[in-house]
């Protein structure tokens, strides 16, 4: 027998992230590496624990190979347990046939059976492309004190920015009245997080309703939430002020990792009371030589710093050799930067080799035409040649030859 | 490779003594090493690597700092059903002291050795650093047929170890004589404190030497045995960095900075494991520096680190100069600091404009949480 959960929490890790491109070719966007040592679904799962949530499940579907051997038994995030913990929800096959999730309404929908195992009162509905830590049960003594049906975690945006976002209009007592998907013309700036509370008994009915409705796409914010505020369900924002980014595009991607850089940044890693647990390589501390240089940078375990790095995120078990230097940028587990190569504002993928004396990307102030400038992409098990050269904003996802050129 | 015919025992206090300040509160494998490990990680991994899944740690004393590192044992991979690890602690009433030998040690936990399925027994100290093959020393003594194989290496001794057991080899590799701490200076075979075994014959010896009164493995079992049984040494060339000093700790920690001894203590094939504890990545601030350095995660360096060991969780402020040092986890070192062949034990705080100084063959030890 289950017993009784009070809450528990869906991940929806299904995603391919296609606008990370390259990053994600081999897996899925909750898997791509973030921090230095994190990967991005790491935040949502230790938000979870840290705010005690014990039973998790997490949907996939898109190159999950790498997502599942990270998750294993759920055991860095202290979800192995006894009763619930993590458990991964592919698609499946039934006797009345097989399909994918059709959207992430018909991903929870296909897993009612397990959500109603634990009898919850209430689940938390999360994504795992974003950055942030929060208290989830904070948002839930709310989701309870307003008796709502569900609660909806919101960040204010520049108003500018506004129209990137789903933007729920929302009275002074925090009730939801409107839900604008990207509008042209927002009429507030409180930009949905992609963090819902529901009140169980209330989704189930909607996910039945909105499965049996061949117009639907089976999507929450498309479908579940306009219609829940069509019915006037009991719908209440729940603001958020802390660090919050969606990591969904190569800019960002880059973006959030800098920030970690950044001494004032709002987003601490450091805070004991709030971990974000991750599996932990086995590596010894990371070594920096006579010669080598670092400043303002993160580096992570493994690593070996034999050249200079600055303003840039080392993951676990690089090495950037002699003569190398790497600035602004992000380097994956396991790459090797060879002697003499420069890397400037690039992400380069896990297990990559930049041959010697090899550019990857370069500075925006070295353009002519800024516009053409973007951060260069390197993808995983990329082998590139010695004196090659990676233009700003290229997007590699195969081996270059030594001495050619690639991308602008 | 599972090595289901072998068990292992640890010794984790028999050093205790040699070590001053940094073994008062806790055993020697307890003892930070490395910027993220404690010295029993070596011993255990080298079980592990081995293949073997059932090892118990004998304890006597001061164990609570071991025990905390060990949990479980999950992170060695040692959270088993059957098996896995045992701390071994005294039983009361049996008259186990600090300095009690390790036949006396096992007497006292032969019911576990007894229940537990496996053909060899390897016993082993935790005094050392080193990434050893265990499972070529087992199948080497399953092939020569011996009654115990011993694991040693040649090195250079200055008279001044007072915790070395050296041997006396004849052309076959058996050991002929044992001597205990000599006083000259000179290249010797030195045992490493790691003995293999059938399982039965330890079981036999130990009760033999139980009735006899006997207690110490070295004395009784490898100086006297070596006149009739037969002691086969096995000669390991891999690096081992034997701490029986606070200076030998120091040395072995320098030596981490050398690139060849730290590619022959972490291998790809044989990792060292030790406990998680889930700090971010290292983080280096404006005109931060390190050189010749090994940092550990959660590090935080504003100021400059030169030939040094950052453990977990240190942090040194902007303007402070730390050189030739070993910096324990939680340690903080303030702004316009100066340091200079010093230990700072863990969660030492040294105050803003401080300055110390040790010298290389006489480092500076601060104990552990004291404020300066």
């Amino acid at each position: 027998m289950f017993r009784k959960k009070e809450w528990i929490a869906m991940l929806l890790a299904g995603g391919q992230g296609s606008r990370l491109y390259a990053l994600t070719q081999n897996l899925a966007k909750p898997a791509v590496p973030f921090g230095g040592k994190y990967r991005i679904i790491d935040f949502p799962l230790s938000n979870c624990v840290n705010s005690g949530i014990d039973t998790v499940g997490v949907l996939t579907q898109y190159q999950p190979l790498t997502l599942n051997e990270y998750l294993g038994t759920g055991q860095p995030w202290d979800l192995d347990r006894i009763d619930g913990g993590l458990f991964v929800l592919p698609p499946y096959q039934t006797a009345y046939g097989s399909d994918w999730y059709k959207g992430t309404a018909n991903a929870i929908y296909q897993n009612v059976r397990f959500i109603d195992r634990y009898d919850p009162e209430y689940v938390v509905i999360l994504s795992g492309d974003h950055i942030y830590k929060m208290d989830y049960s904070k948002m839930l003594a709310v989701h309870k004190e307003k008796g709502a049906d569900c609660t909806i975690a919101v960040l204010e945006v520049p108003l500018e920015e506004a129209s990137r976002f789903g933007i729920m209009n929302a009275r002074a007592d925090g009730t939801i009245y409107e839900f604008q998907e990207k509008p042209k013309e927002p009429k507030s700036n409180l930009a949905s997080m992609g963090i819902y509370i529901f009140t169980w008994k209330m989704l189930r009915k909607y996910l039945t309703e909105d499965e049996a409705d061949p117009s639907s796409s089976k999507d929450f914010g498309k479908d579940i939430i306009p219609k829940m505020l069509g019915d006037g369900a009991r719908m209440i924002a729940y603001p958020f002020d802390g660090y919050w980014k969606d990591v969904g595009t190569i800019d960002s991607l880059w973006e959030a990792n800098m920030d970690l850089l950044n001494p004032n940044t709002s987003l601490v890693l450091s805070d004991p009371s709030w971990k974000i647990y991750a599996r932990n390589p086995v590596m010894p501390p990371h070594y920096v030589s006579p010669e080598g240089k670092v400043q303002n940078s993160m580096v992570a375990e493994g690593c070996s710093v034999y050249g200079e790095v600055d303003f840039s995120v080392l993951f676990a078990g690089v090495t950037v050799e002699e003569g190398a230097v790497v600035r602004d940028s992000i380097i994956m587990p396991n790459t090797t930067i060879k002697a003499g190569a420069k890397v400037e504002y690039a992400i380069v993928a896990e297990n990559t080799v930049i041959g010697e004396d090899a550019t990857v990307g370069c500075r925006p102030e070295s353009m002519t035409d800024r516009s053409s400038w973007g951060i260069a992409v390197v993808g995983y098990n990329v082998k590139v040649g010695p004196k090659a050269v990676i233009g700003p904003k290229a997007m590699v996802d195969r081996d270059i030859p030594g001495g050619e050129t690639d991308g602008q | 490779m599972a090595n289901k015919r072998a068990m292992g025992i640890i010794f984790a206090n028999m050093h205790d003594g040699f070590l001053g300040e940094l073994t008062s509160h806790r055993s020697l494998g307890a003892v930070p090493y490395g910027g993220r490990y404690r010295v029993i990680d070596f011993s255990l991994s080298n079980m592990t690597n081995a293949g073997i899944h059932d090892v118990g740690i004998i304890t006597h004393s001061n164990y609570q700092s071991l025990m905390d590192h060990l949990g479980s044992g999950r992170e060695w991979d040692l959270a088993r059903k059957w098996g896995g690890l045992s701390i071994l602690p005294p039983y009361a009433g049996t008259t186990l002291g600090f300095n009690s030998g390790r036949m006396e040690s096992l007497a006292g936990v032969i019911s576990y050795i007894k229940r537990t399925q496996a053909e060899f027994v390897v016993l082993s100290d935790c005094d050392m650093v080193a990434n050893l093959d265990l499972s070529a020393i087992i199948e080497e003594h399953a092939q020569s047929g011996a009654d115990v194989t011993i694991a040693y290496r040649k090195d250079y001794l200055t008279g001044e170890h007072k915790d070395s057991t050296t041997l006396v080899l004849d052309g076959a590799g058996r050991v002929r004589e044992v001597l205990l701490n000599p006083t000259h200076a000179g290249t010797y075979n030195v045992y490493l404190n790691i003995a293999v075994m059938e399982k039965a014959f330890l079981e036999n010896l130990v009760q033999e030497m139980a009735s006899r009164n006997l207690r110490s493995f070295r004395r009784d079992v490898l100086q006297e045995g070596s006149k009739f049984m037969n002691i086969k040494a096995v000669e390991i060339h891999e690096p081992c960095l034997k701490i029986d000093s606070i200076r030998a700790y120091y040395d072995a920690n320098m030596q981490m900075l050398d690139p060849k001894i730290r590619a022959a203590l972490f291998t790809r094939d044989r990792p060292i494991y030790t406990r998680v504890r889930d700090e971010a990545p290292a983080k280096y601030g404006l005109n931060a520096a390190a050189c010749n350095s090994l940092v550990a995660d959660g590090a935080v360096i504003e100021g400059r680190v030169e030939n040094c060991i950052i453990f977990r969780g240190a942090k040194v402020r902007r303007g402070s100069v730390v050189k030739n040092s070993v910096i324990m986890e939680g340690t903080i070192i303030g702004e316009q600091v100066s340091l200079d062949c010093v230990i700072t034990d863990k969660r030492v705080r040294i105050q803003d404009g401080r300055t110390l100084m040790g010298f290389h063959t006489y480092p500076l030890y601060i104990p552990k949480e004291s404020a300066i």
